[in-house]
Protein backbone atom coordinates (compact mmCIF):
# COMPACT_ATOMS: atom_id res chain seq x y z
CA UNK A 1 0.00 0.00 0.00
CA UNK A 2 1.24 3.42 -0.90
CA UNK A 3 -0.29 6.50 0.32
CA UNK A 4 -1.23 8.87 -2.44
CA UNK A 5 -1.58 12.76 -1.87
CA UNK A 6 -4.88 13.95 -4.11
CA UNK A 7 -4.98 17.83 -4.11
CA UNK A 8 -6.98 20.20 -5.74
CA UNK A 9 -6.09 23.53 -7.23
CA UNK A 10 -7.67 26.38 -7.04
CA UNK A 11 -7.07 29.30 -8.85
CA UNK A 12 -7.37 33.39 -7.89
CA UNK A 13 -9.24 33.87 -11.19
CA UNK A 14 -11.93 31.35 -9.90
CA UNK A 15 -15.21 32.64 -9.51
CA UNK A 16 -16.82 32.46 -5.76
CA UNK A 17 -19.81 30.03 -6.38
CA UNK A 18 -22.75 30.80 -5.41
CA UNK A 19 -24.05 29.41 -1.97
CA UNK A 20 -26.45 26.44 -3.45
CA UNK A 21 -23.62 25.21 -5.48
CA UNK A 22 -21.35 25.49 -2.41
CA UNK A 23 -23.76 23.11 -0.11
CA UNK A 24 -23.97 20.87 -3.37
CA UNK A 25 -20.55 20.38 -3.77
CA UNK A 26 -20.05 19.62 0.51
CA UNK A 27 -22.57 17.34 0.09
CA UNK A 28 -20.91 15.43 -2.92
CA UNK A 29 -17.38 15.68 -1.30
CA UNK A 30 -19.03 14.24 2.17
CA UNK A 31 -20.44 11.32 -0.05
CA UNK A 32 -17.17 10.75 -1.42
CA UNK A 33 -15.23 10.85 1.51
CA UNK A 34 -17.79 8.62 3.45
CA UNK A 35 -17.10 5.98 0.75
CA UNK A 36 -13.38 6.35 0.73
CA UNK A 37 -13.89 5.46 4.64
CA UNK A 38 -16.28 2.82 4.02
CA UNK A 39 -13.42 1.38 1.51
CA UNK A 40 -10.48 1.38 4.64
CA UNK A 41 -8.57 4.10 2.30
CA UNK A 42 -8.81 7.17 4.22
CA UNK A 43 -5.82 8.70 5.82
CA UNK A 44 -6.65 12.10 5.77
CA UNK A 45 -8.51 15.33 4.26
CA UNK A 46 -9.39 18.88 4.22
CA UNK A 47 -10.51 21.86 2.26
CA UNK A 48 -7.95 25.21 2.78
CA UNK A 49 -9.48 28.47 3.43
CA UNK A 50 -8.50 31.09 0.18
CA UNK A 51 -4.96 31.84 -0.68
CA UNK A 52 -5.31 35.25 1.16
CA UNK A 53 -5.28 33.33 4.46
CA UNK A 54 -1.83 32.23 3.89
CA UNK A 55 1.19 33.21 5.81
CA UNK A 56 4.92 32.38 4.67
CA UNK A 57 7.82 31.66 6.99
CA UNK A 58 11.17 31.58 6.00
CA UNK A 59 14.18 30.89 8.40
CA UNK A 60 16.36 29.35 6.34
CA UNK A 61 18.77 33.19 6.57
CA UNK A 62 20.09 35.01 9.52
CA UNK A 63 16.80 35.94 10.70
CA UNK A 64 13.43 33.98 10.35
CA UNK A 65 10.84 36.15 8.46
CA UNK A 66 7.60 36.36 8.34
CA UNK A 67 5.33 37.77 5.20
CA UNK A 68 1.87 38.43 4.04
CA UNK A 69 0.91 35.88 1.43
CA UNK A 70 2.26 32.49 -0.04
CA UNK A 71 5.25 31.45 -1.13
CA UNK A 72 4.67 30.86 -4.20
CA UNK A 73 3.84 33.98 -6.80
CA UNK A 74 1.24 31.60 -9.04
CA UNK A 75 -2.18 32.01 -9.85
CA UNK A 76 -2.72 28.36 -8.48
CA UNK A 77 -2.69 27.43 -5.23
CA UNK A 78 -3.82 23.99 -3.13
CA UNK A 79 -7.36 24.53 -2.69
CA UNK A 80 -7.84 21.14 -0.75
CA UNK A 81 -6.73 17.60 -0.61
CA UNK A 82 -7.32 14.19 0.29
CA UNK A 83 -4.25 11.62 1.72
CA UNK A 84 -5.87 8.09 0.57
CA UNK A 85 -4.15 4.73 0.32
CA UNK A 86 -4.19 2.79 -2.45
CA UNK A 87 -2.40 -0.50 -4.31
CA UNK A 88 -1.03 1.47 -6.99
CA UNK A 89 -1.61 4.43 -9.26
CA UNK A 90 -4.48 2.57 -11.26
CA UNK A 91 -6.37 2.56 -7.79
CA UNK A 92 -5.22 6.08 -6.87
CA UNK A 93 -6.57 6.98 -10.37
CA UNK A 94 -10.11 5.85 -9.46
CA UNK A 95 -10.44 7.61 -6.57
CA UNK A 96 -9.15 11.06 -8.22
CA UNK A 97 -11.85 10.44 -10.92
CA UNK A 98 -14.90 10.07 -8.46
CA UNK A 99 -12.88 13.03 -5.93
CA UNK A 100 -12.72 15.52 -8.93
CA UNK A 101 -16.33 14.70 -10.19
CA UNK A 102 -17.52 15.04 -6.53
CA UNK A 103 -15.37 18.43 -5.78
CA UNK A 104 -15.98 19.88 -9.38
CA UNK A 105 -12.29 20.04 -9.77
CA UNK A 106 -9.02 18.86 -11.46
CA UNK A 107 -7.23 16.27 -9.32
CA UNK A 108 -3.16 15.91 -8.77
CA UNK A 109 -2.52 12.31 -7.64
CA UNK A 110 1.07 12.77 -6.24
CA UNK A 111 2.67 9.03 -4.29
CA UNK A 112 4.19 10.02 -0.90
CA UNK A 113 8.17 9.03 -1.10
CA UNK A 114 9.31 6.32 0.73
CA UNK A 115 7.13 3.77 -0.68
CA UNK A 116 8.66 2.50 -4.29
CA UNK B 1 22.60 -30.00 -28.44
CA UNK B 2 21.66 -30.01 -31.95
CA UNK B 3 20.30 -26.35 -31.71
CA UNK B 4 23.87 -25.77 -31.12
CA UNK B 5 25.44 -23.17 -33.74
CA UNK B 6 29.56 -23.64 -34.35
CA UNK B 7 31.27 -21.92 -32.14
CA UNK B 8 33.22 -20.50 -35.39
CA UNK B 9 30.39 -19.02 -37.31
CA UNK B 10 29.27 -16.55 -33.94
CA UNK B 11 31.12 -13.24 -33.89
CA UNK B 12 29.38 -10.83 -31.26
CA UNK B 13 27.25 -9.35 -33.92
CA UNK B 14 25.64 -13.06 -34.55
CA UNK B 15 25.18 -12.82 -29.90
CA UNK B 16 23.54 -9.54 -30.44
CA UNK B 17 21.27 -10.78 -32.40
CA UNK B 18 20.02 -13.43 -30.40
CA UNK B 19 19.95 -11.05 -27.59
CA UNK B 20 18.21 -8.41 -29.25
CA UNK B 21 15.55 -11.22 -30.33
CA UNK B 22 15.18 -12.36 -26.94
CA UNK B 23 14.89 -9.23 -24.96
CA UNK B 24 11.50 -8.27 -24.91
CA UNK B 25 10.70 -11.88 -23.35
CA UNK B 26 13.36 -11.85 -20.91
CA UNK B 27 13.29 -8.64 -19.61
CA UNK B 28 9.22 -8.88 -19.46
CA UNK B 29 9.84 -12.31 -17.49
CA UNK B 30 12.15 -10.14 -14.82
CA UNK B 31 10.16 -7.60 -14.25
CA UNK B 32 7.25 -10.07 -13.49
CA UNK B 33 9.11 -11.75 -11.13
CA UNK B 34 10.56 -8.97 -9.22
CA UNK B 35 8.46 -5.98 -9.88
CA UNK B 36 11.40 -3.94 -10.50
CA UNK B 37 12.06 -2.86 -13.98
CA UNK B 38 15.48 -1.29 -13.19
CA UNK B 39 16.58 -4.24 -11.18
CA UNK B 40 15.81 -6.66 -14.03
CA UNK B 41 17.57 -4.48 -16.49
CA UNK B 42 21.09 -4.37 -14.53
CA UNK B 43 20.67 -8.11 -14.47
CA UNK B 44 20.27 -8.97 -17.77
CA UNK B 45 22.65 -6.59 -18.76
CA UNK B 46 25.13 -8.34 -16.92
CA UNK B 47 23.77 -11.87 -18.35
CA UNK B 48 24.41 -10.51 -21.78
CA UNK B 49 28.20 -9.47 -20.64
CA UNK B 50 28.60 -13.44 -19.43
CA UNK B 51 27.27 -14.09 -22.77
CA UNK B 52 29.31 -12.46 -24.75
CA UNK B 53 32.17 -13.93 -23.38
CA UNK B 54 31.05 -17.35 -23.24
CA UNK B 55 28.54 -18.15 -26.36
CA UNK B 56 31.29 -17.38 -28.98
CA UNK B 57 33.84 -20.51 -27.13
CA UNK B 58 30.90 -22.51 -26.22
CA UNK B 59 27.93 -22.29 -29.09
CA UNK B 60 24.67 -20.45 -28.40
CA UNK B 61 22.51 -22.74 -25.75
CA UNK B 62 19.53 -24.83 -27.11
CA UNK B 63 17.26 -22.34 -25.41
CA UNK B 64 18.74 -18.70 -25.18
CA UNK B 65 16.23 -17.36 -23.52
CA UNK B 66 16.21 -19.56 -20.77
CA UNK B 67 20.09 -19.20 -20.69
CA UNK B 68 19.37 -15.42 -20.37
CA UNK B 69 16.79 -15.80 -18.14
CA UNK B 70 18.26 -18.37 -15.37
CA UNK B 71 21.91 -16.26 -15.38
CA UNK B 72 19.92 -12.78 -14.92
CA UNK B 73 17.82 -14.38 -12.26
CA UNK B 74 20.92 -15.24 -10.43
CA UNK B 75 22.36 -11.82 -10.74
CA UNK B 76 19.20 -10.17 -9.50
CA UNK B 77 19.24 -12.50 -6.45
CA UNK B 78 23.16 -11.81 -5.85
CA UNK B 79 21.73 -8.00 -6.01
CA UNK B 80 18.91 -8.84 -3.81
CA UNK B 81 21.13 -10.84 -1.07
CA UNK B 82 23.54 -7.98 -1.21
CA UNK B 83 20.89 -5.27 -0.59
CA UNK B 84 19.41 -7.54 2.00
CA UNK B 85 20.31 -5.45 5.28
CA UNK B 86 18.90 -2.50 3.02
CA UNK B 87 16.01 -3.36 2.29
CA UNK B 88 14.35 -6.12 4.26
CA UNK B 89 11.56 -6.77 2.03
CA UNK B 90 13.31 -8.05 -0.84
CA UNK B 91 14.59 -10.26 1.91
CA UNK B 92 11.42 -12.41 1.78
CA UNK B 93 12.44 -16.09 1.06
CA UNK B 94 9.78 -16.70 -0.96
CA UNK B 95 10.49 -14.53 -3.07
CA UNK B 96 14.44 -16.01 -3.23
CA UNK B 97 13.03 -19.34 -5.05
CA UNK B 98 10.33 -18.31 -6.85
CA UNK B 99 9.67 -20.65 -9.14
CA UNK B 100 6.02 -20.43 -9.39
CA UNK B 101 4.54 -19.62 -12.77
CA UNK B 102 2.90 -16.37 -12.79
CA UNK B 103 -0.60 -15.71 -11.66
CA UNK B 104 -3.48 -15.54 -15.04
CA UNK B 105 -4.46 -12.20 -16.23
CA UNK B 106 -7.27 -12.57 -17.65
CA UNK B 107 -7.81 -14.59 -21.07
CA UNK B 108 -3.97 -13.82 -21.99
CA UNK B 109 -0.89 -14.77 -19.72
CA UNK B 110 1.53 -13.09 -21.21
CA UNK B 111 4.51 -10.96 -19.97
CA UNK B 112 5.23 -8.97 -22.51
CA UNK B 113 1.62 -8.03 -23.07
CA UNK B 114 1.67 -6.78 -18.97
CA UNK B 115 4.62 -4.84 -20.09
CA UNK B 116 3.05 -3.40 -22.76
CA UNK B 117 0.08 -1.96 -21.07
CA UNK B 118 2.83 -0.61 -18.45
CA UNK B 119 5.16 0.90 -20.31
CA UNK B 120 1.64 2.52 -22.37
CA UNK B 121 0.11 3.50 -19.26
CA UNK B 122 -2.08 7.26 -19.43
CA UNK B 123 0.16 8.43 -16.63
CA UNK B 124 3.59 8.45 -18.65
CA UNK B 125 3.26 11.05 -21.77
CA UNK B 126 3.61 9.35 -25.37
CA UNK B 127 7.08 9.85 -25.87
CA UNK B 128 7.86 8.65 -23.06
CA UNK B 129 5.66 5.10 -24.25
CA UNK B 130 6.87 4.51 -27.16
CA UNK B 131 10.80 5.06 -26.03
CA UNK B 132 10.17 2.84 -22.96
CA UNK B 133 8.25 0.37 -25.75
CA UNK B 134 11.44 0.04 -27.76
CA UNK B 135 13.52 0.07 -24.77
CA UNK B 136 11.91 -2.60 -23.32
CA UNK B 137 10.35 -4.80 -25.88
CA UNK B 138 12.63 -4.12 -28.73
CA UNK B 139 15.73 -4.24 -27.06
CA UNK B 140 16.72 -1.30 -28.65
CA UNK B 141 19.43 0.76 -27.27
CA UNK B 142 18.64 4.61 -26.11
CA UNK B 143 21.60 5.55 -28.88
CA UNK B 144 19.09 3.61 -31.68
CA UNK B 145 16.34 5.08 -30.14
CA UNK B 146 17.37 8.82 -30.16
CA UNK B 147 18.38 8.30 -33.28
CA UNK B 148 14.66 7.29 -34.29
CA UNK B 149 13.42 10.36 -32.67
CA UNK B 150 15.76 12.62 -34.02
CA UNK B 151 16.55 13.97 -30.67
CA UNK B 152 20.05 14.03 -28.69
CA UNK B 153 20.97 10.63 -27.10
CA UNK B 154 21.26 12.39 -23.73
CA UNK B 155 17.78 13.63 -23.98
CA UNK B 156 16.23 10.68 -24.67
CA UNK B 157 18.34 8.39 -21.62
CA UNK B 158 16.33 11.37 -19.32
CA UNK B 159 13.02 10.86 -20.75
CA UNK B 160 13.92 6.90 -20.41
CA UNK B 161 14.81 7.30 -16.72
CA UNK B 162 12.14 9.59 -15.93
CA UNK B 163 9.59 7.31 -17.42
CA UNK B 164 11.18 4.31 -15.68
CA UNK B 165 11.50 6.30 -12.01
CA UNK B 166 7.59 7.26 -12.34
CA UNK B 167 6.83 3.63 -12.50
CA UNK B 168 8.37 2.93 -9.95
CA UNK B 169 7.70 5.59 -7.74
CA UNK B 170 3.74 6.23 -8.54
CA UNK B 171 3.30 3.28 -8.82
CA UNK B 172 2.10 2.39 -11.88
CA UNK B 173 0.75 -1.62 -11.49
CA UNK B 174 2.53 -4.12 -14.09
CA UNK B 175 -0.90 -5.80 -15.54
CA UNK B 176 -3.25 -5.65 -18.16
CA UNK B 177 -5.78 -2.93 -17.05
CA UNK B 178 -9.16 -4.43 -15.60
CA UNK B 179 -12.27 -4.83 -18.11
CA UNK B 180 -13.44 -1.14 -17.26
CA UNK B 181 -10.04 0.36 -18.13
CA UNK B 182 -9.60 -1.39 -20.85
CA UNK B 183 -11.16 0.63 -23.75
CA UNK B 184 -9.46 3.73 -22.58
CA UNK B 185 -6.07 2.00 -22.80
CA UNK B 186 -6.31 0.31 -25.86
CA UNK B 187 -5.63 3.12 -28.25
CA UNK B 188 -2.54 4.54 -26.89
CA UNK B 189 -1.18 0.70 -26.99
CA UNK B 190 -2.41 0.63 -30.70
CA UNK B 191 -0.58 3.61 -31.17
CA UNK B 192 2.52 2.53 -29.75
CA UNK B 193 2.52 -0.85 -31.62
CA UNK B 194 1.64 1.04 -35.03
CA UNK B 195 5.07 3.41 -34.43
CA UNK B 196 7.07 0.00 -32.91
CA UNK B 197 5.49 -1.76 -36.27
CA UNK B 198 6.45 1.54 -38.13
CA UNK B 199 10.04 1.18 -36.84
CA UNK B 200 10.56 -2.20 -37.62
CA UNK B 201 8.81 -1.65 -41.35
CA UNK B 202 11.60 1.35 -42.19
CA UNK B 203 13.86 1.25 -39.46
CA UNK B 204 15.39 4.52 -39.10
CA UNK B 205 18.91 3.94 -37.95
CA UNK B 206 21.85 3.66 -39.92
CA UNK B 207 22.49 0.05 -39.57
CA UNK B 208 19.45 -1.47 -40.81
CA UNK B 209 16.83 -0.93 -43.47
CA UNK B 210 14.32 -3.01 -41.87
CA UNK B 211 13.89 -4.98 -38.42
CA UNK B 212 12.09 -7.57 -38.86
CA UNK B 213 12.02 -8.80 -35.12
CA UNK B 214 10.70 -5.29 -34.37
CA UNK B 215 7.68 -5.50 -36.80
CA UNK B 216 7.48 -9.38 -35.84
CA UNK B 217 6.86 -8.53 -32.55
CA UNK B 218 4.67 -5.39 -33.38
CA UNK B 219 2.13 -8.15 -34.87
CA UNK B 220 2.70 -10.90 -31.84
CA UNK B 221 1.81 -8.14 -29.49
CA UNK B 222 -1.37 -6.47 -31.62
CA UNK B 223 -2.46 -10.56 -31.56
CA UNK B 224 -2.20 -10.97 -28.45
CA UNK B 225 -3.99 -7.40 -27.56
CA UNK B 226 -6.75 -8.52 -30.14
CA UNK B 227 -7.83 -12.04 -27.94
CA UNK B 228 -7.84 -9.20 -25.12
CA UNK B 229 -9.96 -6.97 -27.30
CA UNK B 230 -12.27 -9.51 -27.26
CA UNK B 231 -13.38 -9.17 -23.64
CA UNK B 232 -14.57 -5.46 -24.40
CA UNK B 233 -16.33 -6.54 -27.63
CA UNK B 234 -13.87 -6.32 -30.35
CA UNK B 235 -13.35 -2.62 -30.95
CA UNK B 236 -12.94 -2.51 -35.11
CA UNK B 237 -10.21 -0.61 -34.48
CA UNK B 238 -7.79 -3.39 -33.40
CA UNK B 239 -8.57 -5.04 -36.05
CA UNK B 240 -8.26 -2.24 -38.07
CA UNK B 241 -4.50 -2.53 -37.46
CA UNK B 242 -3.89 -5.91 -37.42
CA UNK B 243 -5.00 -6.24 -40.88
CA UNK B 244 -2.76 -3.08 -41.66
CA UNK B 245 0.36 -4.71 -40.04
CA UNK B 246 -0.08 -7.75 -41.96
CA UNK B 247 -0.92 -5.95 -45.27
CA UNK B 248 2.25 -4.49 -45.37
CA UNK B 249 3.88 -7.20 -43.74
CA UNK B 250 3.04 -9.44 -46.86
CA UNK B 251 4.87 -7.43 -49.23
CA UNK B 252 8.03 -7.94 -47.29
CA UNK B 253 9.27 -10.52 -49.46
CA UNK B 254 9.47 -8.36 -52.77
CA UNK B 255 10.25 -4.68 -51.31
CA UNK B 256 13.66 -5.05 -50.46
CA UNK B 257 15.67 -5.56 -53.59
CA UNK B 258 19.22 -7.60 -53.18
CA UNK B 259 21.65 -4.69 -53.55
CA UNK B 260 19.75 -3.24 -49.90
CA UNK B 261 17.48 -0.57 -51.71
CA UNK B 262 14.18 -0.45 -51.30
CA UNK B 263 11.71 -1.45 -54.22
CA UNK B 264 8.42 1.00 -54.58
CA UNK B 265 4.95 -0.62 -54.19
CA UNK B 266 5.18 -0.12 -58.75
CA UNK B 267 8.02 -2.22 -59.15
CA UNK B 268 7.69 -4.96 -56.72
CA UNK B 269 7.20 -8.40 -58.01
CA UNK B 270 3.94 -9.64 -57.14
CA UNK B 271 4.05 -12.71 -57.21
CA UNK B 272 6.68 -12.50 -53.82
CA UNK B 273 4.03 -11.35 -52.02
CA UNK B 274 2.97 -13.62 -49.04
CA UNK B 275 -0.45 -14.53 -49.90
CA UNK B 276 -1.05 -16.53 -47.16
CA UNK B 277 -1.22 -12.75 -45.34
CA UNK B 278 -2.91 -11.29 -47.86
CA UNK B 279 -5.30 -13.78 -47.52
CA UNK B 280 -5.31 -13.19 -43.38
CA UNK B 281 -5.52 -9.46 -44.17
CA UNK B 282 -8.30 -9.11 -46.96
CA UNK B 283 -10.20 -11.70 -44.55
CA UNK B 284 -9.97 -9.20 -41.41
CA UNK B 285 -11.00 -6.30 -43.97
CA UNK B 286 -14.14 -7.25 -45.31
CA UNK B 287 -14.95 -8.47 -41.81
CA UNK B 288 -14.44 -4.62 -40.63
CA UNK B 289 -16.42 -3.15 -43.92
CA UNK B 290 -20.02 -5.58 -42.83
CA UNK B 291 -19.08 -3.28 -39.05
CA UNK B 292 -19.05 -0.38 -41.12
CA UNK B 293 -17.19 1.38 -38.42
CA UNK B 294 -14.38 3.17 -40.36
CA UNK B 295 -11.35 4.38 -38.06
CA UNK B 296 -7.90 5.37 -39.33
CA UNK B 297 -6.20 2.12 -39.20
CA UNK B 298 -9.47 0.14 -40.91
CA UNK B 299 -9.08 3.03 -43.47
CA UNK B 300 -5.64 2.30 -44.16
CA UNK B 301 -5.76 -1.38 -44.09
CA UNK B 302 -8.48 -0.99 -46.60
CA UNK B 303 -6.10 0.77 -48.65
CA UNK B 304 -3.79 -1.45 -48.36
CA UNK B 305 -5.88 -4.14 -49.74
CA UNK B 306 -7.10 -2.38 -52.18
CA UNK B 307 -3.06 -2.56 -53.50
CA UNK B 308 -2.36 -5.84 -52.17
CA UNK B 309 -5.83 -6.94 -54.63
CA UNK B 310 -4.20 -5.71 -57.77
CA UNK B 311 -2.49 -8.49 -59.71
CA UNK B 312 -0.34 -5.73 -61.49
CA UNK B 313 0.13 -1.80 -60.74
CA UNK B 314 -2.09 -1.19 -63.44
CA UNK B 315 -4.87 -2.66 -62.69
CA UNK B 316 -4.68 -0.73 -59.11
CA UNK B 317 -8.04 0.58 -58.08
CA UNK B 318 -7.18 4.66 -58.14
CA UNK B 319 -10.15 5.85 -57.16
CA UNK B 320 -11.15 3.77 -54.58
CA UNK B 321 -7.76 4.69 -53.17
CA UNK B 322 -8.38 8.28 -53.80
CA UNK B 323 -11.64 7.92 -52.28
CA UNK B 324 -10.85 5.82 -48.63
CA UNK B 325 -7.93 8.34 -48.15
CA UNK B 326 -10.71 11.43 -48.67
CA UNK B 327 -12.28 9.40 -45.62
CA UNK B 328 -8.89 9.33 -43.43
CA UNK B 329 -8.50 13.12 -44.55
CA UNK B 330 -12.12 13.60 -42.54
CA UNK B 331 -11.49 11.32 -39.20
CA UNK B 332 -7.71 12.29 -39.03
CA UNK B 333 -6.48 14.49 -41.26
CA UNK B 334 -2.65 14.92 -41.30
CA UNK B 335 -0.07 16.29 -43.84
CA UNK B 336 1.49 12.79 -44.24
CA UNK B 337 -1.91 11.60 -45.33
CA UNK B 338 -2.77 14.15 -47.68
CA UNK B 339 0.83 13.41 -49.00
CA UNK B 340 -0.07 9.82 -49.69
CA UNK B 341 -3.76 11.07 -51.01
CA UNK B 342 -1.84 13.53 -53.81
CA UNK B 343 0.30 10.66 -55.04
CA UNK B 344 -2.77 8.42 -55.56
CA UNK B 345 -4.31 10.92 -57.35
CA UNK B 346 -1.52 11.69 -59.83
CA UNK B 347 -2.73 8.24 -60.85
CA UNK B 348 -6.18 9.74 -61.49
CA UNK B 349 -5.67 13.67 -62.85
CA UNK B 350 -2.40 14.10 -63.59
CA UNK B 351 0.84 14.61 -61.65
CA UNK B 352 0.53 18.80 -62.35
CA UNK B 353 -2.91 18.64 -59.97
CA UNK B 354 -0.90 16.16 -57.38
CA UNK B 355 2.20 18.68 -57.52
CA UNK B 356 0.05 22.03 -56.40
CA UNK B 357 -1.10 19.97 -53.13
CA UNK B 358 2.08 18.54 -52.37
CA UNK B 359 4.03 21.89 -52.57
CA UNK B 360 1.43 23.50 -50.19
CA UNK B 361 2.16 20.63 -47.43
CA UNK B 362 5.10 21.51 -45.06
CA UNK B 363 6.39 19.07 -44.85
CA UNK B 364 10.40 19.51 -45.61
CA UNK B 365 11.87 17.25 -42.93
CA UNK B 366 10.25 14.41 -44.58
CA UNK B 367 12.15 12.30 -47.23
CA UNK B 368 8.99 11.31 -48.80
CA UNK B 369 7.72 14.33 -49.00
CA UNK B 370 10.98 15.15 -51.56
CA UNK B 371 10.99 12.12 -53.05
CA UNK B 372 7.20 12.43 -53.92
CA UNK B 373 7.83 15.88 -55.47
CA UNK B 374 10.79 14.49 -57.51
CA UNK B 375 8.67 11.79 -58.64
CA UNK B 376 6.06 14.37 -59.52
CA UNK B 377 8.41 17.18 -61.15
CA UNK B 378 10.04 14.06 -63.02
CA UNK B 379 7.03 13.08 -64.51
CA UNK B 380 6.12 16.72 -65.72
CA UNK B 381 9.11 16.63 -67.37
CA UNK B 382 11.23 19.27 -64.98
CA UNK B 383 14.54 17.36 -64.66
CA UNK B 384 16.45 20.17 -62.70
CA UNK B 385 14.34 20.71 -59.99
CA UNK B 386 13.81 16.59 -59.61
CA UNK B 387 16.95 15.93 -59.32
CA UNK B 388 17.33 19.09 -56.62
CA UNK B 389 14.58 17.38 -55.14
CA UNK B 390 15.81 14.17 -55.15
CA UNK B 391 19.21 15.30 -53.14
CA UNK B 392 17.14 16.99 -50.36
CA UNK B 393 15.17 13.75 -50.08
CA UNK B 394 18.53 11.97 -49.73
CA UNK B 395 20.07 14.17 -47.06
CA UNK B 396 16.66 14.28 -45.02
CA UNK B 397 16.51 10.46 -44.74
CA UNK B 398 19.57 7.82 -42.58
CA UNK B 399 17.69 4.60 -43.95
CA UNK B 400 20.36 2.95 -46.01
CA UNK B 401 17.52 0.95 -48.16
CA UNK B 402 15.69 4.81 -48.71
CA UNK B 403 18.87 6.50 -49.04
CA UNK B 404 19.96 3.47 -52.30
CA UNK B 405 16.46 3.26 -53.87
CA UNK B 406 16.63 7.54 -54.07
CA UNK B 407 20.19 7.60 -55.06
CA UNK B 408 18.80 5.13 -58.51
CA UNK B 409 15.88 6.83 -59.09
CA UNK B 410 18.10 10.44 -59.02
CA UNK B 411 20.94 8.44 -61.47
CA UNK B 412 17.87 7.67 -63.94
CA UNK B 413 17.55 11.56 -64.70
CA UNK B 414 20.88 11.24 -66.68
Amino acid sequence: MTQYLLSVPGSVDDEMPSDDVIQEMFATVEKFNQKVRNAGKWVFAGGLEPIATATTVDATGDSPTVTDGPFSEAKEYLGGFWVIEAADLDEALQWAKEGSAACGGPVEVRPFAGEA
Amino acid sequence: MSAQRPAAALGADAVADVVRAEYGRVIAGLIRRYGDIGLAEDALGEAIVIALERWPQEGVPPNPAGWLTTTASRKALDHLRREKVRDEKYAEATMLTDDTPPEPTGPVTDDRLRLIFTCCHPALAEPARVALTLRLLGGLTVAEIASAFLIPETTMAQRITRAKAKIAKAGIPYRIPERADLAERLDGVLAVLYLVYNEGYLSSTADNADRQDLADEAIRLTRAVRLIADEIGSPPEVDGLLALMLLSQARRPARIAADGSLVTLDDQGRTNWDSHLIDEGHAIVRECLRRNAPGPYQLQAAIQAVHTDALDVSLTDWRQIVALYDQLMHVRPSPVVALNRAVALAELDGPQVALAIVDGLELTAYAPWHATRADLLRRLGRTNDARRAYAAAIATTENPAERAWLASRRKTLG
